[in-house]
This record gives structure tokens, C-alpha cells and sequence, in this order.
């Protein structure tokens, strides 16, 4: 059955709350309403208000009592309702969650999931478009996930539950109802950490994740029609840790590297996979390492401006055949 | 090493006094423990900051004879004595003071930063206030595996102005949650005093913003504590909601040892030692009949041979090696070798 980004994240959710008793979720307006964006729809007729709470408007709180829990042994899935207000629990996520079995000397688990619906396109402006991955993928301690098909989202989001550190989910709204595709049944995870080659190719990579992934993929299809270019697509799915052996290969094997997000450019995870290329495949380089993102400035909210300052498909295409003719 | 754990003789029998003398030996203990470690520090023998309860012992000694095994407590930085009465090891205590790779977080942070969960000890962060969401959710966790225990979150009056204090509390209280939470009102943020943090008198005065009842009691009055906590603890242990306990208390060091508290008169240092908890309870036993110099004697013996077996532990331990800062940061190692991380 076919079946889109949101429902596939619904459906995990579903599944790992019946499979193991100690996972429940908590954030604003999850319960009732079901989510801003209906992604914990049904979960509290399903398992009840023990298991599916509704909170005040306070995410500190949301995050330090998913921490508390996580460490006497429950795995919380919390909801931040919009991605842009991860920011009001960020002491929790980065001083308490992530430091957490580093101070106890190994003797303490986390196993905590922070859901963010992050990214752009949808008219939310300043405060409802942001992707704020990059503050976290410098965190060690941390997990940083950015799902880009309907099969990771439910996939990443089982392997995150099921994972014994605090791991940071960042799903594209975007996504939520635009894509679909069929998933097997029965039970399955991503693994975090691993990467996945999209589209295999010769003369360029682009390395990227979450809601360009897709723009990606449209452009390495356009440039093979109309320039002939063979283009690899590799989808980094996990920020933190990165899959350097997967960047590596990609970036030797066809010399040429562009890096593409939608979150802003400077302090952007492209940075750290240029670095790595840099450092480590420099000698199999057949052009400088280039990078298309957000610009340096705040989701504004305008369609013209929007329009100007992310990356899309064209822009994509156009950056695709620069590099490829350096 | 007595333990913490087991329901409260209430009569005036043999088991009380037993009872009360445990009391009395964990705050001898806490005490001689801490004056050791400010004498430590003072000899370069402990690194980074010291932050002393003496003063404050009545509180947590009061706060934690009631509690069960079980039970959840994030104490502050100045509550190394908790760590003493839920029966830690003295020298894994001395040892993480030292940076021993011994110490309860194996060197990876100073002080009371770490925790030992099989006791029922979370450890905090620096950012104060932080642990009290943290303690909600370990209340909530018991509400929902319908277990008999209560949490503990100690903090200090000048917490109670941070935002994560007011999310705690206000959800524990919707919740009816078993939490217990602990002011340990000394009187100084830092050099803060009282009237610069608050427009009120009572922390406790903020419970009922919260839907919950909060006590005030002389945290210098280890009995006033006891009796307050015995009463309030069995009550949110029973699903009564949660409960705000405030403490008045002073420290008699400065915030660290680096701190000379000049901002503090002379008169007040002294006035407020002239209500030492120790010397309190001293009065109370012998008045009760004990032969409190005997006691204090056998006690002040015993104390100072664990604190110098714990030194010699903390000294005789090993530093931890280089390479040991890249571990414990995730349940299966996770990134780039260590080789490629060094350059």
C-alpha cells in the first residue's frame, strides 16, 4: 500500500508503541488534536493519556522529563511542534541529554527521541521554516536524523527508538504529504549512521539530505537529459555520525563534489563533509569542492524572497552544470 | 556503609535512638568529609571548584533518611552528603573530586556533575534548575509504572528564578505528580543576596502558583526537616501530588572556595554558626540522655579513618589516560577514529 512520509512516521510511532510498552510520546497538542500535523493521529485512542501526553507549552520541560524517564528505562518519543522551537529546550538536548552517560561514567542511557518537523517551502516564515540540524551535528553524545523518503522516515524513526542514546529527529514538513511510496509489511529499521547512494553515477556527486534530496535527484535527471552528465545522488539520512566511508567513495569515485541543503550555508553540515573530502580524497579531486544552501540569512517569508535564498531544483541544475564544466 | 533505605522507626524506642544516632553520624560524616576536601583544595589537591554544604547539613541528611530504594534525587552542587547517605563509596566520591579515573564519572567532569543511578542519584549539569524537569520526568515514569516511589529535586533559592524551576513545577502539578521539591534557601546566589533575586519572602510561597502546598522549616534544624519530610514524603509517596519544601539555611563557605564572601557582614557569618545543625543535634541527644561527648568521640574516630581510606584511595588511583576523554559518549561507539581527530 502506498503510503506517505507522515503516515509512515504515523505508522512507526504505532508499531513501537505496541511492541514495547516503555515507549510513549509526549509534546504540545500530540494527544487530542493528534499534532499540529496529525503525525501522532490515533496514538491516544490506541494506548491512552498514560502513554500519549499532552503538555503545557514548554519545551524544557518537555525535553528534561523525556530525560528523566529515558534514564530510568521508558523511551520517550517527544514532539517539538515546529523544528524553529527546539531552541527553548536546547540546554536539555546539549548540556543534560548529551552529556549525560559521559558524566556518569558510562553507567547511564538516554534513550530518548526529540521529533522536530523542520524545513521550508510551506510559508511559515521566520519561525516555522527553519532547519536548526547544524546546531546539534557538533554535539557529541547526540544522534542528528534527516529522513528523506517515506521507507526512512518509518525505518530511521524504529532504529531511533530502539537506539540507547538521545537521538534528534528532523522530519521535512514539506515531505509530510508530498511524497508516498509503497512499504513492505511487517517490521523493519535504517540504521543510523549509514548513509544511501540514491542514484549511482560517473562524472559528479551530489551529497545531500532531507527536503533537497529529492530537488537532487529531479536535477541529476534533467542534466542526463539534457547535458548527458551522470550523476550521483548520495543521501547522508544521518548528520551525526556522519558516514565519512560513504562520502569518501562517492566523492573519489566521480572527482567532483557539490554539497546541497536547505539548512543555512555557514555552519551548515556541508562544511564538515567538505572538510572531510579535503582532508581525506584531496588527490582524487577533479574541481573544487562547491556547496548550495540556504543563504546566509533568515527564512524570510515573502514567496520572492524565500524563492531567492533556497536551493531548488533549477538552482541545482544550474550549480550541477558549472561544476561539471570546471 | 549504613544505607538510606527501610521504613522510619517512629517510636521513642531502641530503633529511634539507633535512628538518631545514624542521623547524627551522617552529618559528622558530611561534614569532616567536606572540611577535608576544602583542605584539599586549598592544597592543589583537587582541581576545579569546591562548593561546600557545611551549614546545610540537616537538610539533605532530613530530606533523604525517609526516602526507600527506589527513589530518584538530583541534588546540587553543594550536596555531596546525599551521595554519602545513599551509601557511595568514599573513595569513588574522593576519587571523582580528584579526577581520578576511579570517581564515579571516570574523570570525564568535576564534582557533583556525575551520578550513580543504581543509588537513585542523577547527576546535574551547571545550569541550575535544569535536573528539576528531569526529576518531573522520573516522577512521571512512576505514575505510569505505577510504582511507590517519589523523586527529590533539590535546588537553591536562587534557581527558583529560572524558567525550567516555573515548567517543572507547573507540570508536576497538573499531573499530581510524586515529586518532592527542595529549596535550600541560603540566602545568597552567588553574591546575590535574597532581596535582589525575589520580591517575596518564601520560595514556598510559589507552590501555590502551582496548585501544591509549600512548607517553610528551619533547614539548621535537622528534626524540623526530618519531621517535615517524614510527613510530606509518605504523603506524595501516596499520591497526594507533588510537595515544595523550603529550607532556611546558610552556607559558611563562599559559593566555592575561591570565593572569600566578602559581601556577607561578619555579624551575620556568626550569628548564623551560633544555629549550627550539628551542634543542634548535639543538644537534642544529650538531653535525651546520650553520653554525647562518648559518642561524638567514637564517631569523630570512625569518620576519620573512611575519609583518610578515601583519600588514600583518590591519591593511590590512577589519572585516567588521553584517549579515555573519547569514551562513554555513546552506548556503541560511534565517528572517525581517534588517529583522524588528532591530526
Amino acid at each position: 500500500m502506498e503510503v506517505t512520509y507522515l503516515k509512515a512516521i504515523n505508522q512507526a510511532l504505532h508499531e513501537e508503541m505496541r511492541r514495547d510498552e516503555n515507549v510513549y510520546v509526549m509534546g504540545e497538542d500530540v494527544a487530542e488534536l493528534g499534532g499540529a500535523f496529525k503525525v501522532t493521529e490515533g496514538l491516544l485512542q490506541a494506548f491512552g493519556e498514560q502513554r500519549v501526553i499532552d503538555t503545557p507549552i514548554a519545551e524544557t520541560l518537555i525535553v528534561g522529563a523525556a530525560i528523566g524517564s529515558a534514564v530510568l528505562g521508558m523511551r520517550p518519543v517527544v514532539e517539538m511542534q515546529f523544528a524553529d522551537f527546539i531552541s527553548c529546550g536546547f540546554d536539555q538536548i546539549a548540556n543534560m541529554a548529551a552529556t549525560l552517560r559521559y558524566r556518569h561514567g558510562g553507567h547511564a542511557s538516554c534513550p530518548m527521541v526529540v521529533r522536530s518537523p523542520s524545513g521550508s517551502g510551506v510559508h511559515g516564515g521566520i519561525f516555522h521554516s527553519q532547519n536548526p540540524e547544524a546546531w546539534f551535528t557538533r554535539v557529541p553524545g547526540l544522534k542528528v536524523v534527516c529522513p528523506a523518503t517515506a521507507y526512512d522516515a518509518k525505518g530511521i524513526l524504529k532504529a531511533a527508538i530502539r537506539d540507547d542514546d538521545p537521538v534528534l529527529y528532523f522530519e521535512h514538513k514539506r515531505l509530510y504529504r508530498s511524497i508516498k511510496e509503497d512499504l513492505p509489511e511487517g517490521d523493519f529499521t535504517v540504521p543510523i549512521g549509514i548513509a544511501e547512494l540514491r542514484r549511482p553515477g560517473n562524472d559528479l556527486s551530489i551529497i545531500t539530505y532531507g527536503g533537497t534530496m529529492h530537488q537532487s535527484l529531479d536535477a541529476a535527471r534533467i542534466v542526463e537529459k539534457e547535458d548527458g552528465l551522470s550523476v550521483e545522488v548520495l543521501d547522508l539520512r544521518t548528520l551525526l555520525p556522519l558516514d565519512r566511508g560513504a562520502i569518501l567513495a562517492t566523492a573519489q569515485k566521480t572527482g567532483k563534489v557539490l554539497i546541497v541543503h536547505e539548512d543555512r550555508l555557514t555552519g551548515g553540515i556541508g562544511g564538515e563533509v567538505a572538510a572531510i573530502i579535503a582532508e581525506h580524497a584531496f588527490e582524487h579531486l577533479d574541481g573544487p569542492v562547491r556547496r548550495l544552501a540556504m543563504a546566509d540569512t533568515h527564512n524570510a517569508f515573502s514567496p520572492p524572497l524565500e524563492e531567492f535564498i533556497l536551493p531548488n531544483t533549477n538552482k541545482i541544475v544550474a550549480a550541477v552544470r558549472a561544476l561539471a564544466a570546471y | 556503609m549504613p544505607e538510606a533505605h527501610g521504613p522510619l522507626p517512629s517510636t521513642d524506642g531502641a530503633a529511634r535512638i539507633e535512628f538518631e544516632l545514624q542521623l547524627y553520624y551522617w552529618m559528622k560524616l558530611i561534614r569532616a568529609f567536606e572540611e577535608r576536601v576544602s583542605r584539599l583544595h586549598r592544597q592543589n589537591k583537587i582541581l576545579g571548584g569546591v562548593y561546600s554544604g557545611a551549614g546545610q547539613e540537616a537538610i539533605i541528611t532530613g530530606v533523604c533518611a525517609p526516602l526507600q530504594e527506589g527513589d530518584f534525587i538530583s541534588p546540587l552542587h553543594r550536596d555531596l552528603g546525599v551521595f554519602l547517605i545513599r551509601g557511595v563509596e568514599p573513595g569513588a566520591l574522593m576519587a571523582q573530586l580528584m579526577a581520578k579515573e576511579t570517581g564515579l564519572s571516570r574523570g570525564k567532569d568535576s564534582g557533583l556533575h556525575a551520578g550513580d543511578l543504581e543509588r537513585g542519584i542523577f547527576g546535574s549539569t551547571s545550569m541550575l534548575g535544569s535536573s528539576l524537569p528531569v526529576a518531573v520526568g522520573a516522577a512521571l515514569k512512576f505514575r505510569v509504572k505505577q510504582q511507590r516511589n517519589v523523586a527529590v529535586a533539590f535546588f537553591g533559592e536562587g534557581t527558583s528564578s529560572r524558567g525550567d524551576v516555573h515548567e517543572a513545577m507547573n507540570f508536576a502539578g497538573v499531573h499530581k505528580l510524586p515529586v518532592v521539591f527542595v529549596c535550600e534557601n541560603n540566602r545568597y546566589a552567588y553574591s546575590t543576596p535574597i532581596e535582589k533575586q525575589m520580591a517575596i519572602e518564601d520560595v514556598a510561597d510559589r507552590a501555590q502558583a502551582y496548585g501544591f502546598r509549600g512548607h517553610t522549616c528551619s533547614g539548621n534544624d535537622l528534626l524540623e526537616v526530618l519531621d517535615l519530610s517524614e510527613r510530606v514524603i509518605e504523603k506524595v509517596r501516596s499520591g497526594g501530588g507533588p510537595v515544595l519544601i523550603e529550607c532556611k539555611t546558610y552556607r559558611y563557605h563562599g559559593h566555592s572556595e575561591h570565593d572569600p564572601a566578602l559581601y556577607r557582614t561578619k555579624d551575620e557569618v556568626l550569628e548564623w554558626e551560633s544555629r549550627d545543625p550539628i551542634q543542634r543535634f548535639e543538644f537534642y541527644l544529650e538531653k535525651k540522655g546520650q553520653d554525647i561527648r562518648h559518642v561524638r568521640e567514637q564517631f569523630d574516630e570512625r569518620v576519620h579513618a573512611i575519609i583518610q581510606g578515601a583519600v588514600d584511595f583518590a591519591e593511590q588511583s590512577r589519572w585516567p589516560e588521553g584517549p579515555e576523554a573519547l569514551e562513554d559518549l555513546y552506548a556503541t561507539p560511534v565517528g572517525p577514529p581517534v588517529a583522524s581527530q588528532l591530526g
